[in-house]
């Protein structure tokens, strides 16, 4: 019981003090899950989008279609695994691995449940925890791209190359955005370590409500990091066949494709966690049930809140149409990261006045989202509208620009100077047929 | 290193003593590989395997904001685009071996030998004057309180220099790297206009597009059997690269194609 209490303060002690046996357990169990997880995302994508586009998806292996991604793990598992006579042998078949192998270490400080008891013995479910487990994610989440860089590049192929460049671009871009983005969870829960973050979420408000800014610029960054759809520019099939994995078949694709689905899950996980109250059923449920939080209900919640997530991803891949690769790189530069810096600003300031003044300045700060937001919506308003009435007009070209003649620059025309206007009023000679231009028509 | 052997004596932990001589073996590995490999991408992937050894044993030293720092700045940024323009120099590039700067060996030696200098002052104090983690830890409660406090409080003038260095270095390698427009870009609207006024809004025919054989300086041959320039990449085109037409041959096919019987050409086809 101490330990419940542990968790519920968010006490790191508790953890570290699994036997060996136990942590063997849950790192099988977590991969396995991963495994099965994946298996289920993928059917449920295809279903999902399916009837988004009135059909109907898989429905013929097993019931609903539900064996449908076995048959597709196993006839990828006898397909011919090709190596380009071109690639870099060893780079190349290293680059799935680290892809796969990073995108699985993410979860083992995802807080899952509550403190349970498994064959005895009392633990929570999460693998570990430490002080600064989010940063441990971001970590793993930039070594994750070096399989997609190095496959790209090793291939050997200039489609690969080029997908590869991209996605590391768009990565790199877009994890600056996600890492601001947790900087407000961070200063509110003053923590960086998972379970605290969990734990601080239950005494007030979803992170995901209360500092909305950064929940709304984590799940467009998280879109961009994992590559799917609208950002899925690294694989763009009609600009680069299929990008980084363009040369990859087989085993070693399926890595790539497991490594895609799990960051999905790893992305969803982690916007449940920091963002919409981890594993904890809120307070209108939690209150008349107060069991929902104890034993193992809370891992069907956490399930539950990552396939929310997760059905955002395949409504996006489902409605939208890919972004232009410069349209996204502006959007992640000019548009995510300021208004990211713009936040945090907003959020050390209320932060600091109520570690001054102990007050509670949760409406404050809703105020201030709510400011922040509608800003940035008027700021994007302003500017289609703007984009829309500006009608492009060539600078007007002067042929005497400082005084000396100058030739038109690309884009210029000839147009009627003042002198040579004056010289035409004065000769009562028609403008138009006094321009060079005309003159150079007419012969 | 000596500090780090240290505590794995001190603290007799099993554990810690197999991760200390699987990440040294790693990181020594990794420095070599980085000093003798040929290929520039290998070198930069040695790199990274030594940083991420670094911070396993910065984490096993109970600095894990440390090693995490160090994986995502080191190798997560930095090292990334390090990859990044080496891929974009080129898979196949080969090192220069021509030095440039004047006296770079002296220079080098200098500031190899400062360095090392530097690193045992440091290593020293650090083995000679130990306060302990715990009692640093303590002090503002908390490794990453501690740093914080350290950074932003008695370092903050070198932590600011450090920054603008930075920044000036940013602000250099984007002034290096400027290049002035002298028209406004064109729209994707303009782009669109001006290619449905060109006359041919849809798709240029790609080579070998009916025609008899797919090399690129070849033109493609319209539905009629005429040919087009248009299937030729622009710097081929007018040039005499572009493969000229048999049009007898093209004949042929067009004979065929409409169902006309075509006498035996085997000896036209010969060359």
């Amino acid at each position: 019981m101490t330990s419940l209490l542990a968790v519920a303060q968010g006490d790191l002690s508790i953890f570290g003090k699994d036997p060996f046996w136990l942590v063997l357990l849950k790192t099988l169990v977590l991969f396995v899950a991963l495994i099965l997880l994946t298996l289920f995302t993928t059917w449920f994508e295809r279903r999902v989008v399916a009837r988004m586009g009135q059909r109907s998806g898989p429905n013929r292996a097993g019931p609903l279609g539900l064996l449908q991604p076995l048959a597709d793990g196993i006839k990828l598992a006898l397909k011919e695994g090709i190596t380009p006579a071109s690639a870099d042998k060893v780079v190349y078949l290293l680059a799935p691995m680290i892809a796969a192998a990073a995108a699985m270490l993410v979860f083992a400080v995802i807080p899952v449940g509550p403190v349970v008891s498994i064959f005895g013995t009392e633990t929570p479910l999460q693998l570990t925890d430490f002080s600064v487990s989010t940063l441990y994610i971001l970590a793993i989440a930039s070594i994750g791209i070096y399989g997609i860089v190095l496959a790209g590049w090793s291939s050997g192929s200039t489609y690969s190359l080029l997908g590869g460049l991209r996605s590391s671009a768009q990565m790199i871009s877009y994890e600056i955005a996600m890492g601001l983005s947790f900087v407000a969870v961070f200063l509110w829960a003053g923590s960086m370590s998972t379970s605290q973050i969990v734990a601080a979420q239950a005494s007030t408000w979803w992170y995901g409500i209360l500092l909305a800014p950064s929940f709304i610029i984590y799940l467009i960054s998280m879109v961009g990091e994992t590559n799917r759809a609208p950002f899925d520019l690294p694989e763009a099939e009609g600009e680069l066949v299929a990008g980084f994995h363009t040369e990859y078949s087989g085993l070693r694709w399926a890595m790539f494709f497991l490594a895609e689905y799990v960051n999905m899950i790893n992305v969803a996980a982690v916007s449940t966690t920091l963002f919409l109250g981890g594993w904890r059923m809120p307070p209108p449920i939690s209150t008349i049930w107060p069991g929902a939080n104890e034993g193992w209900w809370p891992v069907l919640w956490f399930v539950l809140k990552i396939y929310a997530i997760i059905f955002v991803f395949v409504w996006l891949r489902g409605t939208l149409p890919r972004l232009r690769y410069d349209q996204f790189m502006k959007f992640g530069w000019r548009v995510l990261i300021p208004l990211s810096i713009a936040w945090i600003l907003v959020i050390a300031t209320l932060k600091g006045i109520q570690n001054e003044y102990q007050t509670d300045l949760r409406t404050s700060l809703l105020w201030a989202s709510g400011i922040l937001l509608v800003i940035a919506a008027l700021a994007f308003v302003v500017d289609v509208r703007r984009v829309a009435e500006t009608v492009e007009e060539p600078p007007e070209f002067d042929a005497y620009a400082g005084g000396y003649p100058v030739p038109p620059l690309p884009g210029q025309e000839f147009t009627v100077t003042r002198r040579a206007k004056a010289t035409v009023t004065a000769t009562a000679v028609p403008v138009e047929s006094a321009t060079p231009i005309d003159e150079e028509e007419q012969s | 290193m000596s500090t780090l052997f240290a505590v794995v004596e001190t603290s007799g932990n099993v554990g810690e003593t197999i991760v200390f001589w699987v990440c040294a073996f790693v990181a020594v590995a990794g420095a070599l590989g980085m000093v003798l490999s040929h290929r520039a991408v290998h070198s930069a992937l040695f790199i990274a395997a030594t940083m991420m050894a670094l911070a396993v044993l910065y984490v096993a030293l109970s600095a894990p904001f440390l090693g995490m720092a160090q994986v995502v700045v080191y190798t997560g940024a930095v090292m990334m685009l390090f990859l990044f323009v080496l891929m974009i120099v080129g898979v196949d590039s080969s090192d220069s071996l021509v030095e440039t700067i004047k006296g770079q060996r002296l220079a080098a030696i200098v500031l190899g030998l400062a360095f090392a200098a530097l690193l045992v002052a440091a290593v020293g104090s650090a083995t000679y004057q130990v306060q302990g983690l715990d009692a640093a830890n303590t002090v503002d409660g908390g490794n990453v309180q501690g740093l914080a406090h350290l950074i932003f409080g008695r370092y903050v003038l070198a932590f600011e220099v450090t920054s603008a260095l930075l920044i000036t270095a940013a602000l250099g390698a984007m002034v290096l790297a400027h290049r002035e427009r002298h028209t406004p870009r064109p729209s994707q609207r303009e782009q669109s206009e001006a290619r449905v006024r060109s006359g041919y809004p849809q798709n240029l025919p790609g080579p070998g597009v009916y025609a008899r054989h797919n090399a690129v300086g070849t033109p493609a041959l319209l539905p009629d059997g005429t040919p087009t320039d248009l299937s030729v990449p622009e710097p081929l085109r007018g040039v005499s690269a572009v493969v000229g037409v048999d049009h007898e041959d093209t004949a042929r096919v067009i004979a065929l194609a409409a169902g006309r019987a075509v006498g035996p050409a085997d000896e036209e086809t010969e060359s």
